[in-house]
């Protein structure tokens, strides 16, 4: 993707400052919307392409589809009507149309649609996710905020050393210690599961029930507690930089209060490139779920995809793949695009332009 | 003589580090009157940034005033707390950065700025504080000020940024005001402009300017009275007409041989033989003595303390009451 790159995008997913004062404005905001669209149309491309490859050359697709006695013509059959034997493109572009329509065959394990699975089981991890990212953003950017401000404060140090902990331990381990510590010992919260859901449509929530709410608590904190730290350390870093800016301290030389100064000043600088790594970071959360998912069995996608790949379940494998992809990049322009609002040096049309010459 | 409106007396702003305890500025005094603009000139490393900071309270840690005093319109204001300090800080005493380009939020409109500080001093209404900033807007010269208010900072070029900066100093009237090298940032074609700008602004709201430079040049054309800085010490203050064509220290005496007689860019400062001495390696005596063509024995074993010859004082033994030059003068 490097080349297509070029000097637009800010560097998505570093947590470098990124770039913003190259941007130009204007109608170069729309030629930089229409690459940003190209490029995730092609991380898309070679995500498909990823999970086609699974679909054909991870073990056989007729194999997985038919019984042991099923005959050589029959084989050969299905496999002519599965368009098996089409040429490759055709084949990738089959699939990709399908994935498209989010139609992705039929589950080997529960021989039902691949398409239905995901959606039944997209609620649990959207909002277990959900409920990760504002456990992070919550608690992690007044920590920033707070060690940032009081840098030489014990509270700081110890905050600091926590979030050292934090990044330190895999998140399986953290998980079992939280269930270990208030599930067994204290028995205050459930070790397992979703607790009880309400049904919306086709949506079920685990938001609306006490049960609900308590069987969430160990899972998002286990879930969102890596990217807490990171926000913290990120916000802390970027406080720090905006603080020593000049505009901060001739904000503080025109005698505007501290409160004006850290929060109506640094604060939103600092909040620039935050959002642009925390709203990234939302689409790992849904990435790392899997593991969250398998230690508290939680009924969602990636507890349904750790499942696929122990009976090699591909189109579920594939599917989910996708999916994942998809909202990764979906999150991606979202932020760019947040990005552009937040700061007015990117707004398309910049009034004066170039300014009024001396 | 008026009363004047800062007096800043044995002035001392330390860094302790870990390679010791640094003195930036080492006992510095001047007085800046009401209404008058004051020069302040000296090498890079002078201290002449840290004097300004520790007069408006915002020496950067570890940086703290080690002694002297600071007394605004006869109070008081080194050892104020910060919440204190605030208060004088762009109500009383203004400040002019030497970046346009960073001294400015770059996420906040001007008039945002604008309105936000003169809020913060002046009991207003928002729409009064509207009005006031176009006022400060138009009087700096923005053109069209009423449709750049809600323009942000990177629609204006660097001139046209130090004048809203300058603008944002003078929101509540301040009775001085400290530019740190306001020009230096800018434009060749724009520095007299600004400069000009501030001397009109001062004299029309009878504002005190301490105006901190490298530029001879900006001294000559500006300032009513100058202070020389060098190692961190006062070596000369007195009227500007005086110090540049009667200067009283050898190191005074250098720097102006330095200005050109044209109004092309004036040099920078710093054309002696020699560089200033860093903090860490301070001759004893008199910290001019290494570069001075004058120095005698008590230059180097004694600092000299500033002596009066009015209308300048110097640091130098040459003018002590029995020095060679109070001697050639007396006789004179
Ligand atoms: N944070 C710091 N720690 C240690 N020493 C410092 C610190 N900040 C400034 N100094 C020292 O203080 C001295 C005076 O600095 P100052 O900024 O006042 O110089 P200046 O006269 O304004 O020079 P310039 O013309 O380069 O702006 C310098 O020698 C510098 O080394
Ligand atoms: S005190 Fe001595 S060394 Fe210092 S400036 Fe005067 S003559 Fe030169
Ligand atoms: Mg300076």
């Amino acid at each position: 993707m490097r080349g297509l790159s070029g000097a637009m995008p800010p560097p998505i997913g570093s947590a470098h400052r990124p770039r913003r004062w190259d941007l130009p404005a204007g109608t170069a905001m729309i030629a930089f919307i229409v690459r940003r669209l190209i490029q995730s149309v092609l991380v898309m491309l070679t995500v498909a392409l990823v999970g086609f490859a699974l679909f054909n050359y991870v073990g056989d697709p007729v194999n997985n589809l038919v019984g042991q006695d099923t005959s050589m013509e029959d084989r050969a059959q299905l496999r002519e009507d599965l368009g098996l034997n089409d040429p490759f493109p055709v084949q990738f572009a089959r699939f990709v149309v399908n994935a498209a329509q989010a139609d992705f065959g039929i589950s080997y394990r529960h021989g039902r649609p691949v398409e239905d699975l995901l959606i039944e089981r997209a609620p649990a991890t959207l909002e277990l996710s959900l409920a990760a990212g504002l456990f992070a953003l919550l608690v992690g950017v007044p920590m920033g905020i707070y060690t940032a401000l009081n840098r030489r404060g014990w509270l700081s140090k110890a905050f600091l050393t926590i979030s050292l902990i934090g990044v330190s331990l895999p998140t399986f381990l953290i998980g079992i210690l939280l269930i270990l510590i208030f599930a067994v010992w204290l028995g205050w919260l459930p070790s397992f599961g979703r607790g009880t859901t309400v049904q919306i449509g086709w949506w079920s929530t685990g938001f609306l029930t006490w049960d609900g709410l308590k069987a969430l608590i160990l899972p998002s904190i286990t879930l969102g507690l890596f990217q807490m730290t990171l926000i913290m350390r990120l916000v802390r870093a970027e406080m720090l930089e905006v603080l020593r800016t000049d505009y901060i301290k001739f904000a503080r030389a025109r005698g505007l209060s501290a409160r004006a100064v850290n929060f109506g000043h640094a604060l939103k600088n600092t909040l620039v490139p935050v959002i642009t790594i925390t709203g990234l970071q939302l689409g790992s959360v849904i990435a790392f779920a899997i593991i969250t998912e398998t230690v508290f069995q939680w009924p969602g996608m990636g507890l349904l995809f750790i499942q696929a790949i122990e009976f090699v379940d591909i189109p579920v494998m594939a599917a989910y793949l996708v999916l994942v992809a998809f909202l990764f990049v979906l999150i991606n322009l979202i932020v760019d695009i947040l990005y552009v609002v937040v700061d007015p040096r990117l707004r398309v049309g910049g009034g004066g332009g170039a300014g009024g010459g001396h | 003589m008026t009363e004047p409106l800062l007096s800043v007396r044995d002035l001392r702003v330390q860094f302790p580090t870990r390679r010791g305890v640094l003195t930036a500025v080492d006992g510095v005094s001047f007085d800046i009157h009401p209404g008058e603009i004051l020069g302040v000139v000296g090498e890079s490393g002078a201290g002449k940034s840290q004097t300004g900071a520790a007069i408006i309270g915002l020496l950067e840690p570890p940086g703290r005033i080690a002694g002297g005093r600071i007394i605004l319109e006869g109070q008081r204001i080194d050892g104020l707390t910060q919440e204190q300090l605030r208060k004088v800080r762009g109500r009383k005493i203004g400040a002019v950065f030497q970046d346009p380009l960073t001294s400015l939020n770059p996420l906040y409109t001007v008039g945002r700025q604008l309105t936000e500080t003169i809020r913060t001093h002046l009991d207003m209404s928002e729409r009064a504080a509207r009005a006031r900033a176009l006022e400060l807007l138009q009087e700096v010269g923005i053109p069209g000020a009423a449709d750049r208010l809600d323009a942000y900072p990177h629609q204006f070029s660097g001139g046209m940024r130090q004048r809203v900066v300058i603008a944002l100093a003078l929101c509540a009237n301040p009775r001085l005001i400290i530019a740190d090298e306001p020009t230096t940032a800018l434009d060749v074609s724009i520095q007299a402009q600004i400069t000009s700008l501030l001397k009109r602004l001062c004299r029309e709201h009878d504002t005190a300017v301490m105006l901190i430079t490298h530029d001879m040049g900006v001294i000559a054309e500006t300032a009513d009275r100058v202070a020389v800085l060098y190692g961190g010490r006062l070596a000369e203050v007195g009227p500007v007409d005086d110090v540049v064509n009667r200067p009283l220290h050898p190191y005074t005496e250098g720097l102006m041989a330095c200005i050109p007689t044209t109004h092309d860019r004036p040099p920078r400062l710093a054309q002696i033989e020699g560089s200033m001495p860093s903090l860490t390696a301070m001759p004893d005596g008199c910290a001019f003595h290494p570069r001075c063509p004058h120095a005698h024995d008590r230059c180097v074993a004694e600092r000299p303390p500033l002596f009066d010859h009015a209308p300048s004082s110097a640091a130098c033994w040459l003018w002590s009451s029995e020095g060679t030059r109070t001697l050639e003068r007396t006789r004179a």
